[in-house]
């Protein structure tokens, strides 16, 4: 297992704190352990998983703005793979998984990710690189860099805060996959949810909820500013001379 | 080469559904809908599935392009920045976090779903109707004008044909991940593929989960691919030709 | 000395196959600022972008002193090689410096001389090397960017430039500024240039020689002054225009045509009445008058009639002198504009060398043109 499971030790925990009708903020405050339990156990998945995905779908993306036909099909395949519903992957791969015993659990969570957060890097990716102006390109080969130099100097440079964007749209979204995979037992901060949901505990749920979307919120906000801290100067710069 | 590629392509294609279809029969799927009360049963989660979806789209629906068209229009044109902020931030919520935040205001059961369902659907719709909107290049609308079209003409006639296809994305969007959410209503007691699937991962049965996965999945799928046949009759033709060039 | 020789260039293959260059053969010598010149479509740019290898050549062979570009690392030989084009395409995340020191970077070069060169490099364009140095792209106009592209590709001294539309982007009044700068810096240094450009002027102003294209074909390659006399072709003919008289005027100096003994001047200590003796003997309209080698000014014979004193005292000023190395074209406008028939002409120390006038200038272009030159 990649991350220690919190889930099954917060049931009998919540069990022992239900007293009458706190109200959400008081909830927060009795469980403040088990709410940051949760909550880095989530970040841990959401991290995990889009950090692996990045290593398939930034080279991945990468490879395919060689290939434009290939990028169609690599991009439609993943498309198809984002339409699923996620509780329904979660579902399709559970009987799959279990042939290798992991058919609950944090492994089928993370596969899902990383799965889903493909489309949105490659893509970006893709495009970030493909958006880089032909006379940039043009200059880079008739100075004399090869490949490699035209990449690192200035084609992945200047993709950096669209591929940013694509790992931002991966981890907002990835952060609301996980929540739904407490349900195959990956634990997060879906737990509250399940969890409440199934006693009808309602400062769990709102919890549950309210701590989501304020991750998700965070997480969108975060990586927004480590889009603009990754702009290259000359770049914003430009920008806001307006050319 | 190409065409070798695509017939490569088909192949692999069926062999993953051949296997599929092995998994599902070891995975007891074929006898589990062979069974008539089963078979009712998933037909009318199915239901209940597309009934809610359908009704919450269209609702949401209207209320985006409604909104979308409201905060295009000049009056509104310097709050634009600001409803793309709050709208994206909508966006960041997770979708079972709406559901369990509709049930907290609205209780169990079918209503609550359709509200949730209703509310996470109608901002990626109005997000892309409003950019769509905006990105009409000025010098369209200038023309437009300068024949002497009225405002509302040049809403119909000008600015919707040709924000169209951003439009129709933002629907494909919100259809599909209406059609996945929908799979959760079922943890609110408005039933739904999801029953099927929630019920089968707690009981581990298989034949059950897969009843609801596949269907939802094939829903999804679908209705992508009918956004997409939709582009064809609602895009108009010049339109489409330019996206292509 | 960039040697083509049978170059074909075709794209694509079987029935989409479209000819870009068919056959050319062509030499530029060490030193040599050839502009290649034709319509868009013509070849010109296919051919410069062979030349790097930017583009595989399809036959014939190109080889550089004598070397084929083939048997050469293809991107070492563009190293060895500056490279401009119309867009510029600075890299805007790289600092102006970033940018000039791109291929000496990539040459290893160590940073001291690195910077060394830059700071030279922007002198030379008359760019303060302080204030450019840390800027960025976007925080430049368009000409000083343009200067910047000539800098990139100057950077590590190659013996050839590879320039397509260099100074394209920028408008007429910079163009012209940034043209003759360049001309200062190549004067200098004499690189082997090869220069793409559609502007017929452009080329006629940069190139010592001018290579035409038309559909991928070389129709003639002369100098500016050969083409515009004896364009090979109506095609060329129609390209350097009906007014090639006119650009021809463009290219010749004032020393090659101005009467460099004329007879209607007078010293400035003659008196009137003798100059009104000597101007009425040979029915001139007017004398220009020399004082100290120097041209002060004109009289005209109804001044001089009713006066009684030295000619320089009752001087008219020139409207305008024009220099030995001003162009006939400046002249010639100059003419147009000025109600005076001999111009005076001064040599780089300011001291009178002849006159010029409408006659000298079209006498001396209908001898070119009957061939009694070059």
């Amino acid at each position: 297992m990649i991350f220690k499971s919190a889930s099954s030790a917060s049931i009998q925990a919540i069990e022992g704190e239900r007293i009458g009708n706190v109200n959400t903020l008081n909830f927060i405050h009795e469980n403040a352990d088990m709410c940051w339990t949760l909550t880095l156990e989530h970040i841990g998945i959401v991290a995990f998983s889009v950090f692996l995905a990045a290593l398939i779908a930034i080279p991945t993306g990468v490879a395919i703005t060689r290939h434009d036909k290939i990028a169609k099909k690599i991009m439609n395949g993943a498309n198809i793979f984002m339409t699923i519903p996620s509780i329904a992957l979660f579902g399709l791969m559970l009987p799959v998984l279990s042939l290798i015993g992991h058919g609950l659990g944090k492994v089928p969570a993370v596969i899902a990710l990383i799965v889903y957060s493909q489309l949105p890097i490659i893509r970006n990716t893709f495009v970030g690189i493909k958006n880089v102006p032909p006379e940039l390109v043009d200059a880079g080969r008739g100075l004399g860099m090869n490949g490699w130099t035209r990449l690192r100097e200035i084609e992945i440079p200047l993709a950096i805060p669209v591929i940013v964007a694509g790992l931002r749209t991966a981890a907002v979204m990835n952060i609301g996959i996980a929540a739904i995979a407490a349900y195959i037992g990956a634990g997060g901060l879906g737990v509250f949810i399940q969890q409440g949901i199934a006693r009808a505990y309602e400062e769990m749920i709102m919890t549950g909820a309210i701590m989501v979307a304020v991750l998700a919120i965070f997480v969108d906000a975060s990586m927004a500013l480590l889009e603009n801290i990754l702009t290259p100067k000359g770049v914003k710069i430009g920008r806001t001379l307006g050319q | 080469m190409s065409k070798a590629c695509e017939k490569a392509y088909r192949l692999a294609l069926l062999v993953v559904l051949l296997a599929a279809g092995v998994l599902l029969e070891r995975a007891g799927l074929i006898e589990y809908l062979s069974d008539p009360f089963e078979i009712d049963y998933t037909l009318r989660l199915m239901g209940q599935h597309i009934r809610m979806v359908v009704v919450s789209m269209v609702m949401a629906t209207a209320l985006g392009l409604m909104l979308g068209i409201i905060f295009s229009r000049p009056k509104f044109k310097r709050y634009t920045g600001v409803i793309m902020y709050v709208v994206g931030l909508g966006q960041t919520i997770p979708s079972l976090a709406v559901i369990a935040l509709a049930m907290s205001f609205l209780g169990i059961g079918f209503k609550a779903a359709i509200f949730a369902l209703f509310i996470y659907s109608v901002l990626p719709i109005a997000r892309n109707t409003l950019a769509g909107i905006t990105a009409v290049p000025p010098w369209v609308i200038d023309a437009a004008k300068g024949m002497g079209m009225s405002a509302s003409r040049i809403l119909f006639q000008v600015e919707i044909p040709h924000s169209m296809s951003v439009i129709l994305a933002g629907f494909r969007v919100s259809l599909v991940i209406n059609i996945g959410t929908a799979a959760l209503a079922f943890l609110i007691g408005a039933g739904g593929l999801g029953e099927h699937i929630f019920i089968g991962i707690d009981l581990m049965r298989y034949d059950k989960l897969l009843a609801g996965a596949i269907p939802t999945t094939l829903l999804a799928l679908l209705a992508d691919y009918l956004c997409e046949l939709l582009g064809f009759l609602i895009i108009p033709k010049g339109l489409r030709l330019q996206q292509e060039t | 000395m960039i040697q083509y020789e049978g170059v074909s260039k075709i794209f694509g293959s079987g029935q989409e196959a479209v000819t870009a260059l068919n056959k050319v053969t062509l030499e530029i010598e060490q030193g040599d600022l050839v502009t290649l010149l034709g319509p868009s479509g013509c070849g010109k740019t296919t051919l410069l972008r062979l030349t790097n290898r930017l583009l595989p050549l399809t036959s014939g062979t190109i080889k550089i002193n004598g070397q084929d570009i083939m048997s050469v690392d293809q991107v070492k030989l563009r190293r060895s090689m500056g490279y401009a084009i119309q867009q510029i395409g600075l890299f805007p995340n790289k600092t102006i410096y970033g940018n000039i020191a791109v291929v000496p970077r990539l040459l290893g070069w160590d940073e001291d001389r690195i910077r060394e060169r830059v700071d030279e490099l922007l002198l030379m364009l008359r760019l303060e090397p302080d204030i450019f140095r840390s800027r960025y792209p976007a925080e430049l106009s368009g000409g000083q960017q343009q200067r910047i592209g000539v800098a990139r590709c100057l950077a590590a001294d190659p013996e050839i430039l590879l320039m397509d539309e260099p100074f394209g982007a920028i408008d007429p009044i910079n163009r012209e500024e940034i043209q003759k700068e360049f001309l200062r810096v190549q004067a200098q240094f004499k690189k082997t240039i090869v220069f793409v450009t559609h502007d017929i002027h452009e080329a006629i102003r940069m190139g010592d020689k001018i290579a035409i294209f038309q559909e991928g074909r070389l129709i003639q390659y002369d100098t500016p002054e050969i083409t515009l006399l004896r364009p090979v072709n109506r095609y060329i003919a129609d390209f350097v225009g009906t007014d090639r008289a006119l650009k021809m005027l463009g290219l010749m100096r004032v020393a090659e045509a101005m009467n460099k003994k004329p007879k209607n001047i007078i010293k400035g200590s003659t008196s009137t009445q003798e100059a009104l003796k000597f101007l009425e003997e040979n029915d001139f309209s007017g004398l220009i008058i020399i004082h100290q080698d120097k041209p002060i000014g004109y009289v005209r014979q109804k001044a001089l009639r009713h006066k009684n004193t030295e000619v320089k005292k009752i001087a008219e000023p020139c409207p305008v002198i024009v220099g030995i190395h001003d162009t006939l074209r400046d002249v010639m406008s100059n003419i147009l504009m000025h109600d005076v028939r001999d111009l005076s002409v001064i040599d780089d120390n300011g001291d009178f060398a002849g006159t010029i006038s409408y006659n000298d200038i079209q006498k001396c272009i209908l001898s070119i043109y009957t061939g009694n030159r070059g």
